[in-house]
């Protein structure tokens, strides 16, 4: 994976080198130049980006559906009911307190799993996209 | 509680720091020309690590770290609401802002909406959204280290206050014209750091204290509140009647949808070169935020446990000076060479805690100001200044300015500005973000109308809200202004920012421009013609 990132690093400067500046999108009257508006729309129709993009949201979408629901759902029951809250559990430890403590377990098992599942199901599909995409602009002329 | 011992130490520590910060400024800004790269975004070369610590520093104010554990230590239980708030608010910013955000923009908020959409409108309106969050943000700081050298160090006077303030206001603002980016990163990478091991030091001694075992930590806290187990569980401070239970909900709706929307956050991700380094900059700092909020979680209950409630309350009503109290406890007592080091510490690393994020605000807001509206609004015949030097002159306006209703506003509540900096944040900023990142039909039209529906409405309801008027602790407790009930408008500014944004899109005559939608999400995920 290191390996994955030092090639993306190398792209980043290559790109900074070999233009120097941010590459002009629009000529001087401000319309867009033709060529590069047709290859994104191109890839973006492509089976390939469809699928990175298939993966990104149904990740991503469902787990923040779900995390802001069990946010609220804290939220709301520590302002309803505080005596379902209140009830003890263990010692002084309350069902507040799990609670309380449950969100941040769940926010590092989150942040783990959507950073394993970029890794493994995104990166390198979105990579290859990058420089696919990046010799077609340049074969437009637009760079 | 406070001595010539603590003063003078606390004093040597925090001029050591500074020392540091401006030895850094100057060390980093040699041979650099001012390039916008260079100053907006430090050369995006930092590593995810280096970036991860960078974004903890600028999220971690002394509003956390002594506000929060005060809280905890008067109210119990309702003060931990805020710690999960503000942990669980950085799974937004992962899931679907950070990588996307990289990918598409260049320096602000602004460019992300204007990749897609007519230029002049959006900046011009993403721009203004993103200064007055921010310079709402810059003056709850303010307004914190005015207070803070009023505690700690004895000055209770108005002099030393305004002082204090004058003197972060130059500092920041020195930090941030000479350095840029590249030192503002740094410095928050040093206080990050100090903050952590700060915290770290204490939460082990409050657990040693009570030999690891947290259930009598608990019972103990819970017994010396004052308030039994009711102190364990929620209510104390918001379950009063209806309206304060919904201004709870406000609140954490603003603290939850808030970070994703704060134009400080979003430019430190540009300091990276890559999607994937942003987002291994966010599992960084999501570890360090939520390890510290833990341990503010230790601290509170620690304060309430080993000092009382009542005692942290006589300190200060608001319990501000929760932690340091305790240091001077762990440390030994007042008198001793413990606790007089212990509370020197704790003061000086509150300090740093406020310049460094003072210095973040300031050069994100300075980009805005530069990148965005004076890009948009200057006149094409006008001279032309580089972008760079305004910036700077920015800066320097806009610390000057932070100076002053810093000085005007400080006997406002420190917690209160910071949600209020939140929720104006959730309401016009994140909207108009996730439109841009995720809806197909969003229009020019769309993005103006989301963001000034999410601003105006937020501003509007703090202004005739029992803040500014009509309640005894309000900013002008002589009028009657008051309208709206709650104390934060997040509940209803943000869905209406929301709303707005759809309102605008579906009135639009223009049909959306489905090029540059292809454009924005190829490269939001792929990463292609990214910068």
């Amino acid at each position: 994976m290191e390996q994955l990132d030092e090639q993306e690093r190398a792209g980043a400067r290559d790109d900074g080198a070999a233009t120097g500046v941010p590459r002009p999108r629009y000529d001087e009257a401000g319309r867009r130049t033709p060529g590069a508006a047709e290859i994104y729309l191109e890839v973006q129709r492509s089976p390939a980006f469809q699928e990175v993009r298939r993966r990104y949201r149904r990740f991503a979408f469902p787990a923040t559906v779900a995390f802001l629901l069990w946010y609220l759902a804290y939220v709301v029951a520590a302002t309803a009911a505080p005596g379902l809250m209140a009830r003890p559990v263990a010692g002084a430890v309350n069902v507040a307190m799990v609670a309380g403590l449950g969100q941040f377990l769940t926010t590092f098992l989150l942040t783990w799993a959507y950073a394993r599942h970029a890794r493994l199901r995104r990166d390198r599909a979105a990579l290859e996209l990058r420089w696919d995409t990046q010799e077609m602009t340049r074969g437009a002329g637009q760079w | 509680m406070v001595t010539g011992d603590h003063q003078t130490l606390a004093l040597l520590l925090f001029s050591a720091f500074v020392a540091v910060t401006l030895g850094i400024t100057t060390w980093v800004s040699r041979n650099r020309h001012g390039s916008t790269e260079e100053f907006y975004a430090g050369g995006r070369l930092f590593s995810p690590m280096e970036n991860g610590f960078a974004i903890a520093g600028d999220y971690m104010s002394a509003a956390s770290f002594l506000g929060i554990s005060g809280l905890i230590a008067l109210y119990g239980y309702d003060g931990m609401l805020y710690s999960v708030g503000f942990l669980v608010a950085w799974l937004v910013v992962l899931l679907l802002v950070a990588e996307l955000v990289r990918n598409c923009g260049r320096f602000t908020l602004a460019d992300v909406v204007a990749a897609r959409m007519a230029e002049r409108p959006v900046r011009i309106a993403a721009g203004t959204s993103s200064v007055a969050v921010s310079v709402l943000y810059l003056v709850a700081q303010m307004v914190g280290a005015g207070s803070l050298v009023a505690l700690l160090l004895g000055g209770t006077g108005e002099a030393a206050r305004t002082w204090t303030v004058i003197g972060v206001g130059a500092l920041m603002v020195i930090y941030v014209s000479l350095g840029g980016m590249r030192a503002t990163t740094w410095i928050q990478i040093v206080k990050a750091v100090l903050l952590m091991a700060g915290t770290v030091a204490l939460t082990v001694l409050v657990l040693i204290r009570f030999h690891g075992d947290i259930d009598s930590l608990l019972s103990t806290a819970a017994e010396r509140s004052g308030h039994g187990t009711a102190f364990l569980g929620p209510g104390l401070r918001y379950g009063g009647d209806w309206t304060a239970r919904l201004d709870f909900i406000s609140l954490g709706l603003a603290l939850v949808l808030g970070t994703a929307g704060l134009p400080h956050i979003l430019s430190r991700f540009y300091t990276v070169p890559t999607a994937r380094a942003a987002r291994r900059s966010v599992v960084w700092s999501i570890g360090l935020i939520g390890g510290f909020y833990l341990m503010t979680i230790v601290l509170g209950f620690g304060a309430a446990a080993l000092i009382g409630s009542d005692e942290v309350r006589a300190s200060n009503a608001s319990g501000n000076t929760a932690v340091p109290l305790l240091a001077l406890d762990l440390g030994g007592g007042a008198g001793s060479t413990g606790g007089t080091v212990l509370f020197a510490v704790v003061a000086a690393v509150a300090f740093a805690t406020i310049l460094a994020v003072v210095a973040g605000i300031t050069l994100a807001s300075s980009a805005s100001v530069a990148h965005d509206l004076y890009a948009s609004l200057r006149r094409p015949g006008g001279r032309q200044y580089s972008e760079v030097a305004v910036a700077r002159v920015a800066a320097a306006v806009i610390g000057a300015a932070a100076i002053g209703l810093g000085l005007l506003a400080s006997d406002l509540n420190v917690a209160f500005l910071v949600g209020l900096a939140f929720a104006v944040a959730a309401s016009a900023n994140l909207p108009v973000l996730l439109y841009s990142l995720f809806w197909r039909r969003f229009t020019t039209r769309g993005a103006v109308w989301s963001v000034y529906g999410g601003l105006v409405p937020a501003v509007l309801l703090v202004l005739l809200s029992p803040v500014v008027s009509g309640s005894p602790d309000a900013l002008f407790p002589g009028v009657d202004l008051q309208v709206f009930p709650l104390q934060n408008p997040g509940v209803v500014s943000i869905p209406l920012g929301f709303l707005a944004g759809w309102l605008g899109t579906v009135t639009s005559p223009e049909p959306p421009d489905e090029a540059r939608h292809a454009e924005t999400e190829v490269r939001a995920l792929t990463g292609a013609g990214a910068v």
